[in-house]
This record gives C-alpha cells, sequence and structure tokens, in this order.
C-alpha cells in the first residue's frame, strides 16, 4: 500500500527532515507514527498525500510512484487518500454538509449520490442532525468528526492523520480514535502521528517512531514508549 | 466538465457573492464607484466628441466659377466636381442667388449700396457650395477640384476657398479635445483597476486557506478556479449594473432640465438614444472585465503553488 525505498527529505532552508527512510505499510494496516516534535513526523506523512516530494528516494502509494507524479496529477492522487488534521481545516463558508458533499463534488459525483453517500457518512460519525450547522458553530470535537466524514466520504484506501486529536479533552479524543478504529476496520488504511500516550498504549497498533529523522523503533503492537 | 458540475460552479459562484457579505459588497462599490466615475468623463467626452464634430461639419468649400460661362459649360463642370469621392453634396449657386443672399446679410446699408444690380450687372460668378464627407480631408478635396482647371483649357474655376488656415487650426482644436477625452478616459480605467485590486487585496488571505484545503481534498485548479471566476463576473455586473442605471437615469435628468427648464440652447447635448447604448455596453463589459481580472488574480498566486 505504502512502500518507501531509502526516503531523504531536505527543505530548501537547510533543515534536513528526514534520513534513509525505509518502510513497507500494508492494505488495512493502523500505524502510529510516535517521537519528539521536529523529528519528521509530518514531513513523512506529508510525502504520502504529496504535499512534499523526497529530495532522494522513492515512494509509492497504491502503487503509483508519487515521487515522479506530474503536478497536475496530484489532484487525482489525493482523491484516494482522506486527510485529517489537528486544526480540523473545514472550509469556513460552507456548511457541515457542504464541506463532506465538497469531497464528492471534486470527483464529479452525480449529485444525487452525492446527497445520498453524504449523509450516510455523516450518520456514520453522528452529525447528520448537523448538516445545516457552519463549522465554526460546531465544538472541536464536531469539527473533527466532519473532517473524518469529508475523509472517508469517498472510500479512500488510504486515511493520513495528523496529530488528529491535539486540540481534544480526552473523552472526545476516544469517541474519535473510536470512529477511526471502526474505519480501519471497515478496510481503509490508517497512519496517524501523535503525542497522545493513552491512546497509543491502549489501541496497541503498530508504532513507527521517528527521531532525527530516523525510524528508530518499528513494533508490532507497540507502546508509546515515551515518556511525557 | 459535466453539465452538473458547471451547474454546481455557478451555484457556488453566487453563494459565495452572498457569503462573503461585506468583502462582497466593498468589491461591488468599488466597481460601482470607479465605474461612476469613468461614465461621467465618458458622457462628458461623447458629448466634446459632438460638439467638434458639429464644428467640424460647419466647414464647406466655395467654388466661384468664371464670369460668362454658358449653361453647357456650368453643366460639365459641375459633373467633373461630382466625380470627386470625397464630396458629400454639391449644391449650384446661380448668381442671381448669389446676389439675392448678398443683399439679405448686409442688412438695411447693403441694400442702399447694392440697389444699382440688377439681372443684367449681377457683378457675382456663379458658384458652388459643397459638403465634404470627412470634414478632414477638405484641403485634399479643395486641391481636387482645383485640379479641374488644369486639364480644362478653359479654365472655368475662378477661385475655390474653404478658410484655408482657420480650418486647420479649427481641426487641431477639436482634435485636442478628443484626444484629452481619451486620455482622461483611460487614466480612470487604470485608476479603477488599481482600486479594485487594493479591494481584492483584502480578501486574498481569506482565500488562500480555502485554497489549500480545497488541493488537500483533490480539487484541480479548474475546479478551484470556476466559482471564482462566476462569483467575478457576478460582483462586476451588479457593480456596473448599479452605474449604468445610475448613469442613464442621470444623464436623461440633465437633459430634461436644461433642454427644457434652463433652456440652454447654445450645447445641446447628445439624445440619450445617441450615448446610452455606447455607455452601457461599455460600462456593463468594463465592469465583468473588472470582477472576473480581480478575482482570478486573487486567486492565480495559490494556484500555482
Amino acid at each position: 500500500m505504502i512502500e518507501m525505498h531509502d526516503i531523504w527529505k531536505t527543505y530548501p532552508d537547510g533543515t534536513v527532515a528526514l534520513q534513509g527512510i525505509n518502510v513497507v505499510i500494508d492494505r488495512n494496516e493502523f500505524v502510529y507514527i510516535v517521537g519528539p516534535s521536529g523529528a519528521g513526523k509530518s514531513t513523512f506523512l506529508k510525502l504520502i498525500y504529496r504535499e512534499e516530494v523526497p529530495t532522494k528516494g522513492q515512494i509509492s502509494v497504491n502503487g503509483f510512484n508519487i515521487g515522479k507524479l506530474k503536478r497536475r496529477k496530484i489532484p487525482y492522487i489525493r482523491r484516494n487518500i482522506g486527510v485529517i488534521f489537528q486544526d480540523y481545516r473545514l472550509l469556513p463558508k460552507l456548511t457541515v454538509y457542504e464541506n463532506v458533499a465538497f469531497a464528492m463534488e471534486v470527483i464529479e459525483a452525480p449529485r444525487r449520490l452525492i446527497k445520498r453517500r453524504t449523509l450516510e457518512v455523516l450518520d456514520l460519525v453522528g452529525l447528520k442532525h448537523k448538516a445545516g450547522s457552519m463549522p465554526s458553530q460546531l465544538s472541536g470535537g464536531e469539527q473533527q468528526r466532519v473532517a473524518i466524514a469529508r475523509a472517508i466520504v469517498n472510500n479512500p484506501a488510504v486515511i493520513v492523520a495528523d496529530e488528529p486529536t491535539g486540540n481534544l479533552d480526552p473523552d472526545t479524543s476516544w469517541e474519535i480514535m473510536k470512529l477511526l478504529e471502526e474505519i480501519n476496520f471497515r478496510g481503509t488504511t490508517i497512519v496517524m502521528a501523535t503525542h497522545n500516550k493513552e491512546i497509543v498504549n491502549t489501541m496497541r497498533k503498530r508504532v513507527i517512531a521517528i527521531e532525527n529523522g530516523k525510524i528508530v523503533r518499528d513494533q508490532q503492537r507497540g507502546d508509546y514508549g515515551y515518556e511525557i | 466538465m459535466r453539465f452538473s458540475t458547471l451547474a454546481r460552479h455557478v451555484r457556488e459562484g453566487g453563494k459565495s457573492v452572498v457569503r462573503n457579505g461585506w468583502l462582497s459588497f466593498a468589491s461591488i462599490s468599488s466597481i460601482a464607484v470607479s465605474l461612476f466615475i469613468l461614465g461621467v468623463f465618458m458622457l462628458l467626452s461623447l458629448n466634446v466628441n459632438k460638439l467638434a464634430d458639429q464644428l467640424d461639419s460647419q466647414v464647406m468649400i466655395r467654388v466661384y466659377l468664371k464670369l460668362g460661362l454658358d449653361e453647357a459649360k456650368i453643366e460639365e463642370v459641375s459633373r467633373e466636381i461630382r466625380r470627386i469621392p470625397e464630396l458629400k453634396t454639391v449644391t449650384f449657386v446661380s448668381k442671381a442667388e448669389g446676389l439675392e443672399r448678398l443683399r439679405e446679410m448686409s442688412g438695411e446699408e447693403g441694400k442702399e449700396a447694392l440697389k444699382g444690380y440688377t439681372e443684367e450687372n449681377n457683378p457675382l460668378p456663379d458658384s458652388f457650395e459643397i459638403e465634404v464627407f470627412n470634414p478632414q480631408t477638405v484641403a485634399v478635396a479643395a486641391q481636387k477640384i482645383e485640379a479641374i482647371n488644369e486639364r480644362d483649357p478653359d479654365q472655368p474655376i475662378m477661385s475655390v476657398r474653404y478658410g484655408a488656415g482657420t480650418v486647420e487650426k479649427l481641426f487641431k482644436v477639436t482634435n485636442a479635445l478628443r484626444n484629452i477625452g481619451l486620455i482622461i478616459v483611460a487614466g480612470l480605467a487604470v485608476m479603477a483597476m488599481f482600486l479594485i485590486s487594493t479591494t481584492i487585496r483584502t480578501s486574498i488571505f481569506s482565500r488562500r486557506r480555502e485554497i489549500e484545503i480545497m488541493k488537500l481534498v483533490g480539487a484541480t485548479n479548474a475546479f478551484i478556479r470556476w466559482p471564482f471566476f462566476v462569483e467575478g463576473i457576478l460582483i462586476g455586473l451588479i457593480g456596473s449594473g448599479i452605474t449604468t442605471l445610475a448613469l442613464l437615469f442621470g444623464y436623461s435628468w440633465l437633459i430634461g432640465t436644461t433642454q427644457k427648464d434652463i433652456g440652454l440652447y447654445l450645447i445641446e447635448l447628445a439624445s440619450l438614444e445617441e450615448l446610452g447604448w455606447i455607455v452601457a455596453v461599455s460600462i456593463l463589459g468594463l465592469g465583468i472585465i473588472l470582477g472576473v481580472w480581480g478575482s482570478v488574480i486573487s486567486i492565480r498566486k495559490f494556484l500555482r503553488a
């Protein structure tokens, strides 16, 4: 599903973010990316959804070599990758319904299908009754659930989540994690960067630890491994 | 692109105008205000042009014939003159008519002086009054008329007059008036662009993030651009629509008061029928161009990255 071979990444300002990453993530895996701030976790994720290109090395997602992807092809591979962020990134002037429907309008799905599927995923995340609300009227947890609904509405093969519980209280964080686990259970690969020790230690999934741009630990049913 | 997607873009563009509230209002009013100023100068300049045309069109060529030509010869000369393509109308003025006109123009005193002249001893020559299509070609036309003499051994033309010297000065003034009008209008159009681009710059920052998010979800540049494009058209159309209505109503009111109440007969304003279409089409066209241009440049930068 995701394969990286000897991936190096140096930013234009000289910051070295990744140094020789080798990793294979299979279909239907749930992977936590842990490590100190600035270790390269976000860069690792950005390579997957082609926000950044590696300076050196090969990366393929879904069988596509995305290191060599032409710029105008980027939108098309993103449609197969759902993204979730700490700051939700909803379109502020669109309603909850419109935010989720947007991802389907982009792929030019028929309007009737958009309506059915959007309401279906909003129901799945428990926000069907807020379909007409604006994002600013929702709590943080609700906004994140909308973002999740948007990420899964097109049935992507992979979901990339960058600290999705970073702004949420523990109870809400657990609701989000239950949703993600449910989505993973239905067959979607999930790669999630997190600082949440409790979640990692409780869920017992594969854990990849990155420090100084290198993978220092790759453990099935692993734990968080850092004391904060 | 599917038709339903196009419909979606139009819907989203319209929604965006409404939801952007004061930002749309700011763009619409800056377009409306700058086009209004432009429109006022356009009306002014079109009226100056009309005045210049009126002045120009009073330019006329007078051809005086040699005394004592017979009718056949006059007919021949007349045919020769009418062959010149620049000429619009050629009117024959017989020497009898000429005398009559002179009597009318010279008033009481003149009548006394002209008393002794009758049909028989009329000292005036027969002549032609000639209008040209384009007043600016009057000198060329006059030369061509003079050239008739060179081909004809009888030399039937005594003189050709069109106010040489004076006419050239008049054209200088009228052309200057037209050019000044054009420069002012062009300058105002540039000013309108600056005014609108500053309004747009304020909206850029809120859009930057939106565009980033749309791209993360897999939207192509074209998909992102379309609703902004529609939004630009709508804003331009609303802004210039308001301006056009204001200009047309304002102008028809102005014509009404100057022509009826004040009775300003000296300066005859161009009618609404004459100018209305030109003003409406160019203001609406400019408005749409400005709106689209504004919204396209406001997103272009973020689409490239």
